[in-house]
């Protein structure tokens, strides 16, 4: 069942909780971001490369 | 400590009176402090001679303003019992009673974490690690030790605000080379003279909640001293950055110009009493104060603008 009565409690804290609910999206904007970044410019490159040398002894 | 953490009663009536807004605990982090943290660093970042990419230096500069904003908050929460008898920070959210000690604390020490840790992981260790102890410093050094115990608070602690161009710096390089130290410098030295004539027009407000700042410690018309002193190695140090590869023809005018007159602002300081200041109601401390808010901005915007044009291969005493 739903609420049906809003408290006045939540009215006061509207304000408040918008912000914490921009600020927890920005968070993920930025973390999905930096991911995305981090991927193309290939700094994780690094971590690859063991990979790759294995392929090349394998062969 | 307060007695606003001592005194549960107190406190209870407040939260029974108020619900904090976000705006509240966005105050916490002193956004008008952060406007020159995100600028100083903004200009480490993209004078250092290594391109960013744009998202990564947004982000570091986020993380930069975020751990200098939660520096801010537990320096509100460990100052809560001054801040409520100067009148400058009486408003703030825990002396006003809008935000809860308590809070103040959590909030602070978990953006100190947050922003070290995503400005190590979005760029270098070497950033989080000088965001980190810029933290430490301001927080520890400055707010829990000097701030109480010395007239050198101001000078010492300082430090703390002239650490992020060099973390914008290492940001992008992750090394710290001497053009990151003169940016250092550049702060480092410019703030003693803005909080000492700060305080002398904010005269009553230090001496009412037990600040030893140099006003009460040794007097004002020491303080007026050192202002000019500070103000003339300050004049020398900006000036001699326009000729490492941080300055150019650009920088160095602008340098000229501020310096001149800030050193103006300075001697007018120095050859004023006390009677000549109340007589004007601090008006030539007042305009130093402002012209030194200007001073810092137009020195970092001129390190810029000669970084955006060595970036682009434009050299202006080449035209000529």
């Amino acid at each position: 069942m739903g609420i049906a009565h809003e408290h006045e409690l939540h009215q006061r804290r509207r304000g408040r909780n918008i912000g914490v609910g921009l600020t927890l999206a920005a968070f993920i904007a930025i973390v999905f971001g930096l991911t995305i970044v981090k991927i193309g410019s290939g700094d994780f490159g690094a971590a690859n490369a063991p990979e790759q040398g294995q392929v090349q002894n394998g062969n | 400590m307060s007695d606003l953490t001592t005194n549960p009663a107190a406190q209870a009536a407040r939260a029974s009176e108020y619900d904090a807004q976000f705006g509240d605990y966005f105050a916490l982090l002193k956004p008008r402090v952060m406007t020159l943290v995100v600028f100083t660093a903004f200009v480490g970042l993209l004078a250092a001679p290594v391109p960013v990419h744009p998202f990564i230096g947004f982000c570091a500069i986020l993380f930069i303003a975020v751990g200098g904003g939660a520096s801010g908050a537990l320096n509100m929460w460990w100052d809560a019992d001054i801040d409520a008898v100067m009148k400058r920070t009486a408003k703030r959210p825990i002396p006003s009673g809008r935000v809860q000690p308590g809070e103040a604390l959590a909030i602070g020490l978990a953006l100190s974490g947050f922003s070290c840790v995503f400005l190590a992981l979005a760029t270098n260790a070497l950033a989080g690690g000088l965001l980190a102890f810029t933290i430490f410093f301001y927080v520890v050094v400055y707010t829990m030790w000097l701030k109480r115990s010395t007239p050198q608070n101001i000078v010492i602690g300082g430090a703390a605000g002239a650490f992020p161009p060099m973390i914008g710096w290492a940001a992008a390089t992750g090394s710290v080379s001497v053009e990151a130290v003169l940016m250092f410098c550049l702060t480092f030295m410019w703030t003693p003279p803005h909080f000492w004539a700060l305080a002398l027009f904010m005269r009553s407000d230090y001496d009412d909640a037990k600040v030893p700042m140099l006003t009460v410690t040794h007097g004002r018309r020491s303080t007026r001293k050192h202002i000019l002193v500070y103000t003339i190695l300050l004049a020398a140090l900006a000036i001699g950055t326009g000729f490492t590869s941080v300055g150019g023809p650009i920088y160095l005018a602008v340098a000229l110009v501020l310096n001149v007159l800030f050193l103006k602002g300075a001697w007018d300081i120095f050859r004023r009493d006390e009677t000549m200041s109340e007589a004007d109601n601090f008006k030539t401390e007042k305009s130093f104060f402002k012209l030194s808010l200007l001073y810092l901005f137009a020195h970092f915007g001129a390190i810029l603008v000669e970084a955006g044009l060595a970036r682009f291969g434009i050299d202006l005493l080449g035209a000529f």
